[in-house]
């Protein structure tokens, strides 16, 4: 703890202005009298501290990460070298236009460009992260009909094998939500979908490839079931990696998109943040946008704000979102250009795919073997959790041991004792070659010395956690003992 | 062997409910329900007052890797609740049937009762389900 | 290939093994007339230093004016190892912390982070980040109508002194749940909340009482007997602060006779640069009673299996990948690496270095109010007291001021013309730590300039 080496009167001096003037013109009952209890350490322990701290985790840079749906592929420096350029991180959100050409040029160009590989009319960067994507997608869609005064749509279908954020940006909108079944071979039950859409459907939230990993194959079916039935059509850009210059949500018939930019467009993931979720939407969409948004008029940029979009779910963020994340999005995808959009779709399959039917050959159940692989794919270890009392969790802790990430647990829930493998186009052959040995390894151990695995990890700072005493006992943030 | 309390109801929602034979009746989860949810860590119980509709949910079970709705079987007030459960959620992991109790309710139709099932009929509800 | 490794030997391999002939065939269960052509309008990639230059010239573009501009995004100095740490390929790389023994140092640093945003503001709990200042103040009117179970009546109190963007990032958000955001006027003369338009509402239901510490204007609020009067009427008190004025201001977990019940507020004045607005972080604190009511991550200490301590993603069924529909709320990914910067921030700043960076940026606004009120018809908008930003009246007008100084590379601050009319001529300055004497007499230069040339232009 950082606390532990916090002793009074400790501090880091040259960090600070060197004086503290008095405080005039502030009401002494508006002062604080007690002390912030915040640690006092010079400059090095804290530097210290930190870089131990971060010698505890598992990261892109120092691990292989197959963690199915989170996409991560290597973020390349250059990104953030070239967002932080002084002139781009001094800037201030409120500054004048003519101090932010610069910075509108690059939202402009991004807009484009991920107009461009979505299929999208418009696209706005404002949105914070996925689920904010996702909260900005399904407000456009209750504006839409609102508009229309068709306000007896109060439901949105969701697949059961969705992520959760989907049912719960439903309902941050005033939405009730009704799952749809995962047929046999992962593709959605068309014949269910055709039962729950009706007159109450605003519209139905999904992901191609799907959340089970392989591609919807009756998409422009079910685009046009839902359609005719007044509904529109939601893609969570979750798996947007998959299908990069291959295929694109517009064409498919989505009518509103969200992409993460932290996953396909590879900013960093940061320890659980922050991403930036754009949105893409249909020309009937486009003026229910989220604000402010960049214009160019062919000589100037200039923002386009509540005054230009009248109709406009509004603002999502005191300012332009996380622009510092855009700008990274950005210098990725002029460093990929066209024909690198094209091979991150193509590497990630082919990565997905080889370690799939390595996987398979190693003795270990694809939950859709029937099916090819889109970036990603789901194992079942129902078999092993049956016959050797080893589940999913245990054979992802051991994998801790032996220096990988584990893959998604037990997620997507319809698929009993899963791993969600995604090993991204960074991934060269070798590394996916030594995961498979891993998993044989496992398997083995599994077999012949199961508490091995089962009490794993055994190389980690500490072994399993107690969650229930976590839960039970809330101990959220240290008091000084005083 | 089945350990299903015979002195009650039960909705295919996991509930079982006991009628006190003073006009109250006693609702918690069964002890298969606290199985399947796993360690219990909190339990959000619906306020003294509160009126129910049967079906409804009313109260929350929290295990560290999932949540459950509580369904009310039949419409009433609730008179009282369980507090014994605020600090010490894991006493109906233990005693599902007893201690674990979580709220009584004065019925506003004692007939809705009747469409519930016997412990023999929950058992076979259990077992299908397995 | 930029960013793929792979050989043409392995990919050859890779296809045997797979067993089809062509990287092509692996999308074969893609529709043939859905696939797209060339990505026509995305320019071809560039190599690393043609997109450097690119970058520098735009960065050149924009210039580096001297900026006075606060309204919610403060120009602070970060000290150096900030984000040299930060961006560490494991704190930078990392992810959410799923698997804890594999995420120990997030997790230690996420509860460390809690403990000083509780220390800072004297509440009970801290989550581990929302997105900003403006989607924390809506996940807190959410979470007042969720936690105030004597309130029926889903309507919030919210003074118009607020944030402008905030009130309208909150509106935004709630209002497709049928929340209503009832306005509450300010005192024109004093600037703070109209305690008499405040009190047409007692005895009404709300569910909370929002309270701005500094509000917009700079301007310091009652907070004692707002809190107070918000507990008297049935409400909650969400207060809605500047985390760095939390160091000399009284904490809102000791207004009034309870302390505000939830806090929240913008991050970035701890260690995160000024970037345009983002990213930033969003931080919600709270009583331990509405802890359940709390959205988004929040870590816990426990112990393992050995019995040694160790950190965890805690609550969790609130959260929606457990409790979908009925979650807090939908947020997943939230603000990590900015909490990391301002977990770092904190330590090396200390109470000490933050209560001098924050006495020090009121001294210098307070040095650049008396500069300004030097020059005929430019004086304090408002007689209520100050932290470390404040409204002044110009004798122009606002935009070709301010438009004037810009063309001369001085951000002489935010222009109220737009969302306060009312106010006529009035421009919202701030001057931080980093701005020097020279600095601000620049600034008094130039608009002393700017206000001749205007008057020039007017007797001509």
């Amino acid at each position: 703890m950082i606390y532990d080496h916090s002793r009074k009167g400790r501090r880091a001096t040259a960090q600070a202005p060197l004086e503290k003037p008095e405080l005039t013109g502030i009401p002494a009952e508006m002062v604080r009298t007690s002390r912030p209890n915040l640690p006092e350490v010079s400059e090095m322990q804290a530097v210290r501290h930190f870089t131990r701290l971060s010698q505890k985790n598992f990261s892109i840079d120092t691990h292989f990460y197959p963690l199915g749906s989170c996409t991560m592929k290597y973020n390349p420096r250059a990104c953030n070298t070239l967002a932080s350029l002084p002139g781009l991180k001094s800037r201030h959100p409120l500054a004048p236009d003519t101090h932010s050409q610069g910075f509108m040029a690059c939202l402009h160009d991004l807009q484009e460009i991920l107009k461009n590989v979505t299929g999208m009319h418009a696209v706005s960067l404002s949105p914070a992260a996925g689920a904010q994507g996702e909260f900005a997608g399904v407000a456009m869609i209750r504006a839409y009909h609102d508009a229309r005064g068709d306000d007896q749509r109060s439901e949105i279908l969701v697949p059961d094998a969705a992520h959760g954020t989907n049912p719960a940006s439903a309902v941050m909108c005033g939405y009730k939500t009704r799952e749809i079944p995962t047929g046999a071979d992962g593709d959605i039950d068309v014949e269910a979908l055709r039962e729950a859409l009706g007159p109450q459907t605003a519209g139905i939230m999904l992901t191609n490839p799907s959340t089970v990993g392989v591609f919807e194959r009756r998409i422009k079916e079910i685009a046009s079931m839902v359609h005719e039935a007044g509904g529109l059509l939601y893609y969570d850009g979750a798996n947007l990696n998959a299908i990069l210059g291959k295929v694109r949500p517009g064409d498919m018939g989505f009518d509103v998109i969200h992409m993460n930019l932290h996953k396909t467009f590879s900013t960093p993931h940061g320890g659980g943040g922050p991403g930036a979720g754009p949105v893409g939407v249909s020309e009937r969409l486009e003026p229910y946008l989220p604000v402010p948004m960049v214009d160019y008029d062919g000589q100037d940029y200039r923002w386009l704000t509540e005054k230009d979009q009248p109709n406009t779910i509004g603002r999502l963020s005191a300012f332009a979102g996380n622009a510092g994340v855009l700008l990274r999005a950005y210098v990725y995808a002029r460093l990929l250009g066209r024909e690198g959009m094209h091979r991150v779709a193509e590497f990630s399959t082919l990565n997905a795919n080889y370690l799939l039917k390595r996987l398979m050959e190693a003795g270990f159940d694809a939950a859709y073997p029937e099916r090819r692989a889109s970036h990603e794919f789901i194992l079942t270890l129902k078999k092993q959790a049956k016959d050797l009392d080893v589940n999913t969790m245990d054979f992802a802790k051991r994998m801790l041991d032996y220096g990988v990430h584990a893959p998604t647990t037990y997620f997507p829930l319809l698929v009993p004792e899963c791993l969600l493998i995604e090993p991204t186009e960074s991934e060269a052959k070798e590394e996916l070659d030594q995961f498979v040995e891993i998993m044989r390894t496992i398997k083995q151990e599994a077999e012949n010395q199961p508490d091995l695995v089962k009490q794993a990890p055994h190389t980690m700072p500490v072994k399993r956690l107690d969650d229930v005493r976590a839960a039970r006992e809330l101990d959220l943030a240290y008091k000084a003992e005083d | 062997m089945s350990n299903t309390p015979t002195d009650r109801r039960y909705a295919k929602s996991h509930e079982w409910i006991k009628d006190e034979g003073d006009g109250s009746l006693t609702i918690g989860i069964t002890d298969h329900a606290q199985e399947l949810l796993g360690d219990l860590v909190f339990v959000d119980l619906p306020e003294v007052g509160q009126s129910l509709d049967a079906g409804g949910d009313c109260a929350v079970v929290e295990s560290v890797k999932a949540a459950s709705d509580v369904y009310s079987p039949v419409s009433g007030e609730v008179i009282a609740i369980n507090d014994a459960l605020d600090g010490a959620p894991e006493t109906i992991n233990e005693d599902a049937f007893g201690d674990g109790w979580m709220f009584k309710v004065k019925a506003s139709d004692m007939s809705e009762l009747d469409g519930l099932l016997d412990a023999e009929g929950y058992d076979a509800l259990v077992a299908e389900e397995e | 290939m930029p960013f793929i490794p792979h050989t043409e030997d392995d990919i050859q391999e890779m296809l045997a093994t797979i067993g089809v002939d062509s990287i092509d065939d692996l999308f074969d269960e893609i529709p043939t007339e859905l696939r797209c052509g060339e990505l026509q309008e995305i320019p071809p990639g560039l190599p690393e230093m043609e997109v450097a230059s690119l970058m520098q010239s735009r960065a050149r573009t924009d210039g580096e004016p001297v900026c006075f501009i606060g309204a919610g995004a403060y120009d602070h100095h970060i000290p150096a190892a900030v984000w040299e740490l930060t961006t560490r390929g494991e704190f930078y790389t990392a992810y959410t912390p799923y698997q804890a023994e594999a995420s120990q140092g997030t997790l230690q640093l996420l509860y460390e982070f809690q403990s000083m945003m509780t220390g800072l503001t004297a509440m009970d709990v801290s989550n581990a980040s929302l997105y900003d200042g403006a989607s924390a103040l809506a996940e807190a009117v959410l979470m007042a109508v969720r936690g105030n179970r004597k309130s029926k009546s889903k309507r919030i109190l919210l003074p118009a002194n607020l944030h402008p963007h905030y009130r309208r990032v909150a509106h935004s958000i709630v209002r497709n749940q049928k929340i209503e955001l009832v306005e509450v006027a300010y005192d024109k003369s004093t600037g703070q909340v109209d305690m008499a338009d405040l009190e047409k509402h007692a005895g009404e239901d709300y569910a909370a009482l929002v309270i701005p510490q500094p509000n917009f204007f700079g301007v310091l609020e009652q907070t004692d007997a707002l809190t107070d009067w918000a507990h008297q009427n049935g409400m909650l008190a969400i207060a809605v602060v500047n985390p760095l004025a939390m160091s000399l201001l009284k904490p809102a977990g000791e207004w009034g006779g309870q302390g505000a019940d939830i806090c929240c507020g913008e991050g970035q004045p701890l260690g995160a640069p000024l970037a345009s607005g983002g990213p930033y972080f969003g931080f919600l604190c709270c009583t331990d009673k509405l802890v359940r009511q709390m959205p988004g991550r929040i870590i816990g200490k426990t112990v393992d299996m050995d019995g040694k301590p160790g950190y965890a993603l805690t609550l969790q069924a609130r959260e929606q990948h457990i409790r979908r529909s009925k979650a807090t709320s939908n947020i997943c990914t939230n603000q990590g690496l900015m909490v990391t910067a301002a977990t770092i921030h904190m330590s090396i700043m200390g109470a000490e270095g933050l209560q001098r960076v924050a006495a020090t940026s009121h001294a210098n606004t307070q040095k650049l109010s008396q500069a300004l009120s030097s020059l005929p018809g430019v004086e304090p908008l408002f007689s209520g007291a100050v932290f470390h930003e404040q409204v002044m009246k110009l004798p122009i007008e606002t935009a070709n001021a301010l438009g004037m100084l810009a063309a001369d590379d001085v951000l002489g601050g935010f222009d109220l013309q737009d969302d306060y009319p009312e106010l006529g001529n009035a421009v919202l300055v701030c001057a931080t730590e980093l701005r020097s004497d020279d600095d601000i007499e620049n600034y008094r230069g130039k608009l002393e300039r700017v206000i001749q040339s205007q008057a020039q232009t007017l007797s001509q």
